[in-house]
């Protein structure tokens, strides 16, 4: 019981930031395991949302909810220059577009820390959840609780448009064979557009809503997305999923891991992610059949 | 056996668009006829002249701090060396070269701090370490192909970052490793005590090890790599134990990356776990498809252009450095597809997405 106690908080840190985790990945590992584009400008988009709703919101419920849709907006418009620019790349395999990405998270990390500056923007959120509340005993952040809440019915929300509508089953077909999506009547490129958006969306969401977690500051975009690629790749590119249970484990290394020793926790993230990546090729190699076991080698 | 066919001519051809606008003088004269460009030994010849005169006139021309990136450059193109040996011959494009750098770097660092200051000493370390690194990890990363390779060597750089970072007794932690003393190149010469004599010291190492990589990227070790990057189905059935290929490759690739190491160790008299970060190693990235990939030369002169675009271009934009090279991303990616295509897996023509996946194709 005493033990339990004491990893309480950081447990519930650790579901918290987990889930904040799954919202930006969600997107990335749509984008790769679906679109095949290595987006390294994502953690760009989600500093982008987050210094977004920063800007927007001042305290009230009012701004905070129009911060959130500002960060959305602007994550879906980062997605669609992204759209643009990986277009005509697409034949080329994943390297150009790899490239083409940083170099716009270069440029989109520049722009933003000239207009908001080095510093990290502290974010105002609502007085009725900034305080802190008691469960089971332990004082723990409101806004975190809510965090918690809000991010689980997205997480639902979204398994639910990728698993039961109509768009949801054309992206999941686009995973499996692009050819046939295209000699259905969907134009690629539409397809391509729309996942870029949504996966800009999704990180634009995540910016925002996790702004108060982890504040909008320049290596919020490398945390970010260093992370979301551990998670993507053990949870397996394109499983949505996947991606749930990888990014609630990451959260936990991040938070339990690290109050049970500090010493070996940061090992263990990319420790598992080369793992995942090595197993899944012995695997992939072993079974005449696995050559899709070779993780997110997509497109 | 089976040789490449048409790759390994047609790839050598970017190595002059970076050189002309690098360096003008000499390559000027033999720009306005398309017939003498259309030379093989010209194309490589003239750039290079320009190269080596530039190299050479730079210490009686520049100040302290062009010298001091100019060798920064030159430490950051051996690294870009290795990564054309891996990307541009052996179809291994890595996000996580800049680990078995930061491992040689290390190494001259701690080598320096304890008092062996002797530079052939700590190159000759430096490069064993790097060496010995890769062919650790080398025995996992090869055997994962295309993106995977590309996440796993990124997962293998942000460990050794990590380490870099957690290993405080040795490393100094995020730190860094400071007051690295000076070194003598070699018993009975003299403490290196300027930029000009550092300049020197690491121009004459980077021409040695650049000619042995050249030496032998030429000889048939280099069409080997070549076959096994285009035609990896092909060499195996041959009976080539193409892994074991790509293992060695990998390994001498890491004992090029930790000698650039020793170098930028010898340049800045400092280390810290940024030097092997991802922006690093996506630079060298981006160094190769500028200069072609399977040219050594034009990865010299990409990592020169990067040096000189983020730390002498961006001097009147201060903490713009990464706008300027974004842009260089992003116009290399779309003007340089020559560049790029060195590196990328070979797709048979006219497949415009996926093709189904059969056992043994390289991703």
């Amino acid at each position: 019981m005493g033990t339990l106690d004491t990893y309480f908080v950081p447990a519930l840190d650790g579901v918290a930031w987990g889930l904040l985790l799954f919202v930006a990945a969600a997107g990335l590992t749509l984008l790769f395991g679906i679109g095949g584009v290595l987006n390294i400008a994502h953690g760009t988009l989600f500093a982008l949302g987050g210094y977004l709703a920063a800007t927007v919101s001042d305290g009230s419920w009012s701004t905070a909810i129009l911060g959130m849709v500002v960060a959305t907006v602007g994550g879906t418009l980062g997605g669609a220059v992204l759209a643009a620019g990986t277009l005509p790349l697409a034949e080329r395999g994943h390297l150009p577009q790899a490239l083409l990405t940083f170099g716009l998270a270069l440029v989109g990390g520049d722009i933003l820390s000239t207009i908001y500056g080095g510093d990290p923007h502290p974010v105002v959120i609502p007085s009725s959840v900034s305080g802190t509340m008691h469960i089971f005993g332990h004082v723990y952040p409101t806004y975190r609780l809510m965090f918690i809440v809000v991010a689980s019915v997205l997480a639902l929300a979204g398994t639910y448009v990728l698993g039961r509508t109509r768009a949801g089953a054309l992206l999941r077909a686009a995973a499996d064979d692009r050819d046939m999506v295209g000699a259905m009547g969907y134009a690629p490129w539409r397809v391509h557009a729309a996942l870029c958006g949504a996966a800009g969306a999704l990180a634009g969401l995540a910016g925002g809503l996790g702004a108060p977690i982890i504040g909008p500051a320049p290596d919020a975009a490398d945390k970010v997305l260093m992370l979301s690629m551990v998670v993507i790749v053990l949870g397996r590119p394109g499983s949505v999923a996947g991606a749930f249970f990888a990014a609630i484990a990451v959260g936990e290394i991040e938070t339990v891991g690290v109050t049970i020793s500090s010493n070996w926790a940061p090992y263990l993230l990319f420790g598992l992610m080369a793992l995942a990546l090595v197993g899944r090729t012995f695997r992939g190699s072993a079974d005449s059949a696995g050559a899709a076991g070779v993780a997110g080698a997509h497109a | 056996m089976s040789t490449p066919t048409s790759s390994a001519t047609s790839n050598t051809s970017p190595a002059s668009s970076p050189a002309s606008t690098d360096a003008a003088t000499p390559a000027a004269t033999a720009s306005g006829i398309p017939a003498v460009l259309a030379s093989r030994r010209v194309r490589i010849g003239v750039p290079s002249a320009a190269l080596a005169v530039l190299l050479l006139i730079a210490p009686s021309t520049f100040d302290g701090y062009g010298i001091s990136l100019l060798s920064k450059a030159l430490a950051l193109g051996v690294l870009a060396v290795s990564v054309s040996v891996l990307a541009g011959f052996a179809g291994l494009p890595t996000m996580g070269q800049a680990a078995p750098f930061l491992v040689g770097a290390y190494t001259a660092g701690v080598l320096g701090t304890h008092g062996h200051t002797i530079g052939a000493v700590q190159l000759l370390c430096g490069t064993l370490t790097g060496a010995g690194f890769a062919a650790a990890t080398g025995l996992v990363a090869v055997r994962t192909r295309g993106v995977a390779f590309l996440m796993t060597t990124l997962a293998l750089g942000e460990l050794t970052v990590t380490a870099a970072g957690e290993w405080r007794s040795l490393t100094g932690g995020t730190d860094g490793l400071y007051g690295i003393p000076p070194i003598q190149p070699l018993p009975g010469l003299a403490t290196l005590s300027s930029d000009r004599d550092v300049y020197w010291f690491v121009l004459i190492s980077t021409v040695v090890i650049v000619a042995i990589a050249w030496r032998v990227l030429r000889s048939p070790v280099g069409k080997l790599l070549l076959a096994s990057r285009d035609h990896e189905a092909r060499l195996r059935s041959a009976g080539h134990p193409v892994t074991r290929y790509q293992w060695i490759a990998y390994t001498a690739a890491g004992a090029l990356a930790g000698f650039g190491g020793v170098l930028m160790c010898t340049v800045n008299a400092y280390v810290s776990p940024d030097d092997g970060s991802f922006s690093n190693s996506a630079l060298v990235l981006l160094a190769v498809v500028l200069g072609g990939a399977t040219s050594p030369l034009g990865a010299l002169l990409g990592a020169g252009l990067i040096v000189a675009t983020r730390d002498w271009l961006a001097g009147p934009f201060p903490g713009h450095g990464p706008l300027l090279l974004g842009l260089m991303f992003i116009v290399a990616v779309y003007a340089l597809p020559e560049g790029v295509a060195g590196i990328r897996f070979r797709t048979p023509a006219g497949t415009r997405f996926r093709m189904p996946k059969r056992r043994g194709d390289p991703a």
